[in-house]
């Protein structure tokens, strides 16, 4: 489980997120939807503990995320935005090397290593250089490196970014079937990734969440676009709302 | 430490597969094989003259040591201004810019076992570079009779100059994410440690002795000529383990920003 309570934060002066808290329960996979800039690796960035928020707490299986780092670090499975895989480093000698640094021991390794290699479809390219894979190869070896270590969460972002359509459904599938029992956060900006693949969605805009719902219980008929867009135009209309009244107080404060 | 070591496997593996590794190493080993030779000539011929003029008494203070093996020594430690940072530029600056940091810093690992890494790598990449170049007075003894302490003096002088060398090029491939940054502003320390006692020639006393302490050169010419001193032995600890210790800060607060 993912528990996300509160997050802000600040890069200087310019605020990023604020106040964001959602949960992921255990065995769910949930869609972080909202448009770009919204601030969605922000969130997972702190989620997985790459930087810490500027307040708030993550909840990773209970353990805090900043204070239980180690512990925390150790449950989460991570893609970010871009793969992040060594140029000139051979597919499996790369995989050997995230696999024993996220503590899989000795014996398991060559399982591991297996297993992540025949999940993830990265057979043929197994001996080939990680600078010289396609975008979508090096998408699945981001996935495969996600994985090894057998994560009870995964954390993706934007895991279907720039590939092309077919990529993207194989990818799609990918996650699915690897979800499995794990707990998975991913991000997105593509409205039908979230009705294909997750259970739940978060959405998000200007930094801050302006729907948590499972996918089951938005209103019967309404597509995710609608429900998108409302969220969206509401959040605009409370934020112009909130200003108008603050001007008016001000107004008010000087009459 | 296992975790240090994982990392470390892994850049050790990295040098040999860049082209940078084997140049830094062919023109380190090139210069020091010129030096080497350029100075065993010039002893040569010097021992002619003196043997010429039947001049028993130099030719007796004449000796391999100071005539070829520390002068070499000097050059190879300027040399390594230049080259250190070449191969430590990449360390922290490519990881941030090609975004396999956040594969590093998300991992179960801590920022201190990540900085040792990557310093026992790079340690070991130079020490095996300097061990080749011991090579020179190796050959040395099948013509003549070196002083064999004073010549390992000298190369663990060269020794704990270029480790320590690699601890501040890590430190400042730590505060960027471009490698011409990182390495330029190494090369600048790095001379700094070389010219810092130059006010102390005028300068109070107190201030005088903190720059020479400062100063690089003191402590290794000492080594070169056949001293092991602790006083040096710690100023090069010192070196490395403040350099380390702002690599782990610098590595630590770049989460926070
Ligand atoms: N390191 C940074 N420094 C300053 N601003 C940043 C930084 N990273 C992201 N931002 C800003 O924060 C906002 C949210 O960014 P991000 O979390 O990357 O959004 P998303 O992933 O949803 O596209 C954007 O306006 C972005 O410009
Ligand atoms: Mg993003």
């Amino acid at each position: 489980m993912i528990e996300v309570r509160n997050l802000t934060k600040l890069y200087g002066e310019f605020v990023a997120i604020r106040d964001v808290s959602f949960t992921a329960e255990n065995g769910s996979i949930l869609g972080f939807l909202g448009p770009n800039g919204a601030g969605k690796t922000t969130t997972m960035r702190i989620i997985t503990g790459f930087m810490p928020a500027t307040s708030g707490t993550v909840l990773i299986d209970g353990l805090d995320i900043f204070t239980q780092s180690l512990e925390a670090r150790r449950k989460i499975g991570y893609l970010p935005e871009n793969p992040p895989l060594y140029a000139d480093m051979r597919v499996d000698a790369y995989l050997r090397f995230v696999a024993r640094l996220r503590g899989v021991p000795r014996s398991k390794l060559a399982d591991a290593l297996d297993h992540a290699i025949t999940v993830c479809g990265l057979e043929n390219v197994s001996h080939r250089i990680c600078g010289q894979l396609s975008k979508g190869y090096r998408q699945r070896v981001g996935l495969a490196q996600a994985l090894i270590h057998d994560p009870p969460v995964l954390v993706m972002d934007e895991p279907t970014i720039g590939l092309d359509p077919r990529q993207i459904h194989e990818i799609r599938g990918l996650i699915k079937t690897l979800s499995g029992s794990r707990t998975v956060v991913l991000s997105t900006h593509i409205l039908p990734e979230v009705s294909q693949i997750c259970d739940k969605v978060v959405i998000i805009a200007d930094g801050h969440v302006v729907l948590e719902e499972k996918l089951a219980a938005l209103p019967e008929g309404s597509s995710l676009e609608d429900v998108f867009l409302k969220a969206i135009t509401k959040e605009r209309h409370d934020l112009e709302q909130a200003r108008e009244e603050t001007l008016e107080e001000v107004d008010a404060g000087r009459g | 430490m296992k975790n240090s070591l994982i990392i470390a496997g892994k850049e050790l593996a990295a040098f040999f597969v860049q082209p940078v590794a084997y140049v830094v190493m062919s023109v380190f080993l090139l210069l020091g094989g010129f030096f080497f030779f350029a100075l065993l000539r010039r002893f040569d011929l010097v021992l002619q003259i003196y043997a010429a003029m039947q001049n028993p008494q130099v030719l007796e203070h004449l000796n391999l040591n100071s005539w070829v093996i520390e002068p070499m020594l000097h050059n190879l430690s300027i040399v390594l201004v230049i080259l250190v940072p070449a191969i430590t530029m990449r360390s922290f600056a490519e990881e941030k810019r090609t975004g396999t940091y956040e594969l590093l810093l998300t991992a179960p690992i801590r920022t201190g076992e990540i900085v040792a890494g990557k310093f026992i790598a790079a340690a070991l990449f130079v020490l095996i570079m300097i061990g080749l170049a011991a090579m020179f007075p190796l050959i040395l003894i099948l013509f003549g009779n070196p002083e064999i302490g004073v010549a390992f003096s000298g190369y663990l002088g060269l020794s704990f100059l270029a480790v320590g060398f690699v601890a501040v090029g890590l430190f400042t491939s730590s505060v960027t994410q471009n490698q011409i940054i990182a390495a330029i502003s190494c090369f600048g320390v790095l001379l700094m440690l070389y010219v810092i006692s130059w006010p102390a020639e005028s300068g109070g006393a107190a201030f005088a002795g903190l720059l020479r302490y400062i100063s690089l050169p003191e402590h290794f010419s000492r080594m070169v000529s056949g001293i092991i001193d602790t006083k040096d032995i710690v100023y090069f600890l010192s070196l490395i383990f403040v350099a380390l210790f702002l690599t782990q800060r610098s590595v630590e607060s770049a989460r926070w920003r």
